[in-house]
C-alpha cells in the first residue's frame, strides 16, 4: 500500500506522525547517532498509547520506518506479548507495513527489555522501548544534576554503588540495566534488557536506537561501536548462566524464561527469544519436553497483517 | 495466561469487545448521549478539556462516555486526540477583565468596583444528599438581573495602582514556549510553569497547595479575586496582521496576593501566584496559583526546602496522562528482568545460607 492510499484509508499520516514532527524525531536521531550514547533532548508527542508503554520507541520507528520496510516487535523477547501485538498491529495499519516475527527477516525491530538471539545484521535497526533513559537516576534523582555529570564525564557515583555491591553481596548486583559505556565516552542505560545481553550491542553491525517518550530522550549506538560493561579488574563482567538447556529446543547459552507448570515446584526453562526457539525446533532440535510441551505453547502458524 | 503465548491478538480483540459491551451496560436503560455528559455532568468536561488541554465541551463529554467516566483516561483521549491536531500559533494573551463574569468573588476586599458575584456554586449548600434528584423534580427558575456590560478590573489592578504589588509587565519577548512542542528544561522560564501547570492533576496540584498551606514553603497567601466566566480568544494571522476572535472559551482565574517582606533590592510588597484553568474549576486555579507562587521562591531570593517550591519535582511529576501511564506499565510483562532478579536472589541465598553453614561449622 503506498502513503497516499494509507492517508485515505486510516485518516493518519503515513505511520500515524506528521511529517514535521517525523523530521524532529530524525533531526534528534541524527545527533545522537553523532553522539553516541549521549541524551538527546526531543519534543515527544503524546502518542495514542500510554506513557511507559513503549511511545518512545514508537516515535522513533513511526521516524525512520518507509514502506518498504519489514517491522518486528518483541516484548520480553516474543513478539506474542499482548503490547508486542498492539503495536505491531498500530504500525501494520497506520503504515501498512509488511509485519514478520522472524528476526531474520525483519528490516527494523522493535524491541522492549530483549535483544534477539540471533546476531543483527547491517541492514537491520534494533529500537528499543526505554522507560528511564538516564543510568544514575537512582544515584541522583535531578535531572540538571545528571546532565553536568554527564558533561564531566564524572561517573563515580556508579563506580561506588558497584563497589558497594562488591563490598556487600561479594559480587555486582546488578541484573539487568546494567549500566555501559559506550565509544570510551558516555555512559549509557541499555534499557532494562538483562545484563545478558550487553555483550551483543558491542561491535553490533546493526544500528540501535533507544527512545524514551516519557522522559523525551532519544540516544543510539552507532554500528560497530564499543559498547562496554562497567566493571573492575578484579571483578571482570559476566553474564547470567542458566543450568538448563531450553526444554523445547534444547539450546544452550541463550537467555531462558521460567514457566511454572504446578503448585509443586514444577518448572520449566523455555528460550525467552520465541522466533529463536521455533526456528530451532522447525530444524528439528528438540528439548528434554518437547514431546509433551503444554498445550499453551503449542506454536499456532502465526498469521500477520490480516488485523482488521 | 495473559504473557507470551499465542493467541495475544485474540485476547486483545476479545478484551475490548467485552468492555464496549459494559461500557453500554444494561440495555432497558438508556444510552447516555454525549449532549447530556457535556451539559449536565458539566463540571467533568471542564476537567477533561483543562488537563487534556484542549478546548472543546463536545469531545471532552465523548471522551468521557468512551472512557466510563474514568477521566484521566478521558484526558488521554483528549490529549491523543489534540497531538493530531496543526498548530497555527498562539492567541493574544486573554483579557480577563473584559470577561462576561459568572462568578466573581475577592476574599481580600469587601466590596469592590464590579461587586461580589456568587453565581453558580456549591459554596454555602449543605452537603446532603438531595433525594429530590433521583425523583427527578425539576429545579425552580433562578433569578435573573441584567447583565454587567462594563469591565470588571481585577483586584490585582486596582492593588498595582498604588504599587502594593508587584507589577507584572510583558517582558517584550513575545514568543511564548510550547512545552508540547519542545522538551521542557530546567529552570523552566513561568510561562512553560504555567503551562505545565495549567495541564497539571488537579489532585496533585491540590495537595501540593495544601502542604504550603501547612507549612511546607508557607506562602501566606490570600485569594486575591477569583473570577469564572467567557472571554473572547483572539488571534493574529501572519496574511492579515490584525486580531481576529476565534470565538468565546470559559475560564476560571485565580489572583492570589502573598505577603511579601522585600529584599535589599524590592520594597516590601505583595507578591502574586497566577491560577487560569478552562471550565469552571476553582479548587484547580486556587491549588495552581498556590503552587505557582511557591515555584517563584528562588525568584525572590527564598530557599527552596519544600516539595511545592522545587520546580523538577512539580514539573517533572504534575501531568497525570504521564504519571498513570508509567505506574500502570508495570501491568506490562516484565519476567525477563524479573528472571534476572530471580536468579540473583537464588544465588544470594545459597550463599547467605553457606555463610551460615560456616559460622556454625565454626561454632562448633
Amino acid at each position: 500500500m503506498n502513503a497516499a492510499a494509507n492517508a485515505q484509508s486510516t485518516g493518519y499520516n503515513f505511520a500515524y506522525l506528521d511529517e514535521q514532527t517525523k523530521r524532529m524525531i530524525r533531526r534528534a536521531i541524527l545527533k545522537a547517532i553523532a553522539i553516541p550514547g549521549y541524551q538527546v533532548p526531543f519534543a515527544s508527542r503524546e502518542m495514542p498509547m500510554p506513557y511507559g508503554w513503549g511511545t518512545g520507541g514508537v516515535q522513533v520507528t513511526a521516524a525512520i520506518i518507509g514502506p518498504d520496510d519489514v517491522l518486528k516487535v518483541i516484548d520480553q523477547g516474543s513478539d506474542d506479548t499482548t503490547n508486542a501485538v498492539s503495536i505491531r498491529k498500530f504500525f501494520a495499519k497506520t503504515a501498512g507495513v509488511e509485519t514478520t516475527t522472524e528476526t531474520k527477516r525483519a528490516t527494523i525491530i522493535q524491541t522492549r527489555h530483549r535483544i534477539p538471539e540471533r546476531e543483527l545484521t547491517a541492514k537491520q535497526t534494533i529500537v528499543f522501548q526505554v522507560p528511564i533513559p538516564e543510568p544514575l537516576r537512582f544515584l541522583e534523582p535531578r535531572e540538571t544534576e545528571t546532565r553536568k555529570l554527564h558533561a564531566l564525564a564524572d561517573y563515580g557515583l556508579m563506580h561506588v554503588k558497584l563497589y558497594e555491591d562488591i563490598a556487600r553481596h561479594g559480587h555486582i548486583a546488578t541484573t539487568y540495566d546494567y549500566p555501559v559505556e559506550v565509544a570510551g565516552r558516555y555512559v549509557m542505560n541499555p534499557s532494562p534488557t538483562p545484563k545478558f545481553d550487553n555483550p551483543k550491542m558491542d561491535m553490533s553491525p546493526a544500528l540501535q536506537l533507544f527512545g524514551a517518550g516519557r522522559e523525551k530522550r532519544i540516544y543510539a549506538v552507532p554500528p560497530f561501536t564499543k559498547v562496554r560493561s562497567l566493571d573492575f579488574e578484579d571483578h571482570p563482567f559476566k553474564v547470567q548462566t542458566f543450568d538448563t538447556p531450553c526444554a523445547l529446543c534444547g539450546v544452550e547459552n541463550v537467555y531462558l524464561d521460567e514457566v511454572v507448570l504446578d503448585d509443586r515446584g514444577g518448572r520449566m526453562f523455555v528460550c525467552s527469544d520465541s522466533d529463536f526457539c521455533e526456528e530451532r525446533r522447525a530444524e528439528g532440535h528438540r528439548g528434554e519436553l518437547s514431546g509433551e510441551e503444554p498445550a499453551f505453547l503449542k506454536t499456532a502458524p502465526a498469521v500477520e497483517g490480516e488485523a482488521t | 495466561m495473559y504473557v507470551a503465548v499465542k493467541g495475544g491478538e485474540g485476547a486483545i480483540d476479545n478484551a475490548h469487545a467485552l468492555l464496549a459491551h459494559e461500557r453500554r451496560g444494561p440495555t432497558h436503560i438508556a444510552d447516555l448521549a454525549p449532549e447530556q455528559i457535556e451539559s449536565q455532568l458539566a463540571l467533568a468536561v471542564d476537567r477533561v478539556m483543562a488537563e487534556g488541554s484542549l478546548y472543546d465541551p463536545a469531545l471532552a463529554a465523548l471522551a468521557i462516555k468512551q472512557s466510563r467516566g474514568d477521566l484521566i483516561e478521558a484526558i488521554f483521549l483528549v490529549r491523543a486526540f489534540r497531538t493530531t491536531l496543526p498548530r497555527f500559533g498562539a492567541s493574544q494573551p486573554l483579557d480577563t477583565s473584559a470577561m462576561a463574569i459568572e462568578r466573581r468573588i475577592s476574599a481580600t476586599f469587601k466590596d469592590l468596583p464590579g461587586g461580589q458575584v456568587l453565581g453558580p456554586t456549591f459554596d454555602y449548600t449543605h452537603r446532603l444528599i438531595d433525594f429530590m434528584l433521583a425523583a427527578g423534580v425539576a429545579p425552580p427558575p433562578p433569578v435573573e438581573a441584567p447583565a454587567e456590560t462594563e469591565p470588571t478590573p481585577r483586584v490585582t489592578d486596582l492593588l498595582d495602582g498604588e504599587g502594593l504589588i508587584e507589577a507584572e509587565t510583558a517582558t517584550g519577548n513575545e514568543d511564548v514556549g510550547d512545552l508540547t512542542r519542545t522538551p521542557l528544561d530546567f529552570p523552566a522560564n513561568r510561562d512553560l510553569r504555567l503551562q505545565a501547570l495549567a495541564r497539571g492533576d488537579e489532585g496533585f496540584l491540590l495537595a501540593l497547595g495544601y502542604s504550603t498551606q501547612r507549612g511546607y514553603g508557607r506562602t501566606h497567601p490570600f485569594v486575591g479575586e477569583i473570577r469564572f466566566g467567557e472571554v473572547e480568544a483572539e488571534f493574529v494571522p501572519e496574511e492579515l496582521g490584525f486580531a481576529v476572535p476565534l470565538g468565546p472559551v470559559a475560564v476560571t482565574e485565580c489572583q492570589m496576593v502573598n505577603q511579601f517582606h522585600g529584599s535589599a533590592e524590592v520594597p516590601p510588597q505583595f507578591t502574586r501566584g497566577y491560577g487560569l484553568v478552562f471550565g469552571q474549576s476553582e479548587r484547580k486555579a486556587m491549588s495552581m496559583s498556590l503552587v505557582d507562587r511557591a515555584l517563584r521562591t528562588r525568584e525572590f531570593g527564598e530557599d527552596v526546602v519544600a516539595p511545592a517550591q522545587d520546580e523538577e519535582f512539580v514539573l517533572s511529576h504534575c501531568d497525570n496522562v504521564q504519571a498513570t501511564g508509567f505506574v500502570e506499565h508495570l501491568k506490562l510483562p516484565h519476567y525477563v528482568d524479573f528472571q534476572a532478579e530471580l536468579g540473583l536472589v537464588r544465588q544470594m541465598r545459597t550463599e547467605y545460607f553457606a555463610r551460615q553453614e560456616e559460622l556454625k561449622e565454626a561454632a562448633e
